[in-house]
């Protein structure tokens, strides 16, 4: 006999019933939910929470063993190293995260504005081999990493763009374009092209029934995207390390690596750095909470 | 080119359009030509070379000479195991948990948002900070991780320093990075699935199990599948978190294909064996983005 669970929902002791541990009452089963759900979430946010609280600690009680939890010397020391130099002015640090915000954002508007029209384009239009153009648009994206940075890292290397925050930008806008088009072009397809054909009907140009009706149509998505775009880029990684080596052109992520490079490290200041950096991040990601799905798929499954 | 003229009045329109199509969506391409294909090229000129960036000179034509030397590499064939074992533990570990979660939490009505926004973080997180901070955690000495397994009585373990620990930590740390991505789409599939299908299933007296199998998996199933292949796919690419978690140690232990190509081309400098390397694995993540697409394509006609 199958009870559905709504209707097994027992208050008496379930020990003497022997139900099979599917058939557990509904309020059990629902405290234990709760309770798995309670474990798991502390699970993925104890690294942040501990990367938070060892950026305020004590250097002697951010090396304590064992561990200490609770108690410990607040202090903002590892902040104020991130920002300030030991021997005053800005340190390289801050530097780096003013090369992240240039990079990242130029790079995203580049992206933008080029990803946007084509977009529209490969929406409204019938051109030759679209599916095509996408899929080798979207698999530029997919492209090793590491791959991709040896001959850039010659190409570059031949026109002097090594070590200059345009090279990197370049290479960010790149890598946001195809990311750009596919969410792009769903946001698009969501508007309907009649407004285009009504627009044109009253004498605009297609240019203008664009420029005028559609656009400002996307704004929201368009603003979306970006924020995708720059999340990446300031992340980013692998590009930054191998295309660049000066402290005056270097961005956050390898500055941040930087700091274990010695035999001791500072982990304050490690968590202090990477706080900052991520604090960012986590605002963009609020933001855009809605669009979650189509960013981290690239535009390409929407809720 | 001018194929099956079209009547007069629309003409002008459809040639201005072409042109807007033509002006709006090649300098996206030029940018994508310049910044991938070109690379992209030069890499597989130089991988029929024995060129290498350090030494200069030119390069000589060696045919397929890297792509055998590769293929027949013992050590690549390591690598391609260790590979392997990252990618099918970490990315079964994150769906098999990132499911599950997502499963808890669509069975909750209250505080829904907030638990997905929480569960969230560690993907917003940049590899870097993330290896960091994991590397802190798992330091065998004053880590936070050996201090609460001393605490709970249990002994030492030297997470990151011990052949088979350390590719355990690397597929540990990327699921719990990537764990919220698998969550968001299975969650998205889930509450999705149509409720009266789960009423019609109630009146039938259908067990949880049996609901669980013929209704909700079927209908999550494609969405979860592409979420399962777009891990493989970044999975197998993974390089900064590798390079910063464990730089490929303790010996080989942790060294995925991505890891080697980058000693081959930035430490041997063996510029023609890597770009060789870098070919075969873009072949492979073409194979998998076309399978990508395929049940995007299939999910979108659904």
């Amino acid at each position: 006999m199958a009870v559905s669970v709504d209707e097994a929902v027992s208050t008496g002791p379930a020990r003497d019933r022997t139900p099979p541990a599917r058939r557990l009452g509904g309020r059990g089963r629902s405290v234990l939910e709760v309770a798995l759900l309670t474990l798991l979430a502390v699970v993925m946010l104890f690294p942040v929470l501990w990367m938070i609280e060892t950026s305020i600690k004590e250097n002697r009680d951010v090396y304590a063993i064992p561990a200490k939890f609770f108690g410990f010397t607040v202090t903002m020391d590892h902040f104020k190293d991130v920002f300030v130099a030991p021997g005053g002015g800005r340190s390289a640090l801050s530097v780096s995260f003013l090369n992240s915000v240039v990079v990242a954002g130029v790079s995203t508007l580049l992206a933008t504005v080029l990803g946007v029209p084509a977009a529209w384009a490969y929406s409204r239009f019938a051109v030759k081999a679209k599916k095509d153009q996408l899929f080798f648009i979207l698999s530029t994206r997919f492209m090793p990493p590491v791959v991709v940075v040896v001959p850039i890292f010659l190409m570059y290397r031949q026109v002097g763009l090594i070590d200059s925050k345009l090279g990197l930008i370049l290479i960010y806008a790149a890598f946001n374009v195809p990311f750009t088009i596919w969410m792009m072009k769903g946001f698009v397809d969501e508007v309907p092209a009649e407004y285009e054909d009504a627009a044109m009907l009253d004498g605009y140009t297609r240019l203008q029934a664009f420029w005028r009706f559609t656009l400002p149509l996307l704004v929201p998505g368009i603003a979306a995207t970006a924020v995708f775009a720059l999340i990446f880029s300031w992340n980013e990684f692998v590009f930054a390390i191998f295309l660049t080596s000066s402290d005056s052109v270097r961005t956050a992520p390898p500055a941040i690596a930087g700091l274990i490079g010695g035999t001791t490290v500072d982990w304050g200041l490690v968590a202090a750095a990477s706080v900052v950096f991520a604090l960012p991040v986590l605002v963009f990601a609020y933001l855009v909470r809605k669009h979650l799905i189509a960013g981290v798929t690239l535009g390409a499954v929407r809720r | 080119m001018a194929s099956a003229t079209p009547p007069a009045p629309g003409r002008s329109r459809r040639l201005s359009d072409r042109g807007l199509a033509v002006a709006f969506i090649s300098p996206a391409l030029l940018l994508l030509l310049a910044m991938s294909v070109f690379p992209l090229l030069w890499a597989l000129y130089l991988s029929f070379t024995d060129y290498s960036a350090t030494r200069g000179g030119p390069a000589h034509f060696i045919g397929f000479g890297n792509y055998t030397a590769i293929l027949t590499s013992a050590q690549v064939h390591q690598r391609a195991l260790t590979t392997l074992i990252y990618v099918v533990g970490a990315v079964g570990l994150q769906t098999v948990l990132g499911f599950a979660i997502a499963y808890l939490i669509s069975r909750r009505t209250h505080g829904r948002g907030l638990l997905t926004t929480l569960f969230l973080v560690p993907m917003m997180l940049s590899p870097v900070v993330v290896g960091l901070f994991w590397r802190f955690m798992l330091d065998a000495q004053f880590g936070v991780i050996n201090s609460m397994l001393g605490s709970l009585g249990l002994g030492q373990v030297e997470w990151l320093t011990r052949q088979r620990t350390a590719l355990i930590s690397l597929i540990v740390v990327d699921t719990w990075q990537w764990t919220p991505f698998i969550m968001l789409i299975a969650l998205a599939g889930l509450t999705a699935v149509p409720k009266y299908l789960y009423e019609a299933a109630s009146i039938d007296r259908a067990s949880e199990w049996f609901r669980f199998r013929t209704i909700t998996l079927p209908l999550v199933w494609p969405l979860l599948l592409i979420a399962v292949l777009f891990r493989a796919i970044e999975a197998f690419r993974l390089f900064d978190l590798v390079y910063i978690l464990t730089n490929g140690g303790p010996g080989v232990s942790t060294e995925t294909l991505s890891f080697h190509v980058y000693k081959v081309a930035f430490l041997g400098f063996n510029t023609g064996t890597a770009s060789a390397y870098g070919i075969l694995m873009v072949l492979v993540v073409i194979v998998l983005t076309q399978l990508y697409l395929r049940y995007l394509n299939k999910l979108k006609e659904g």
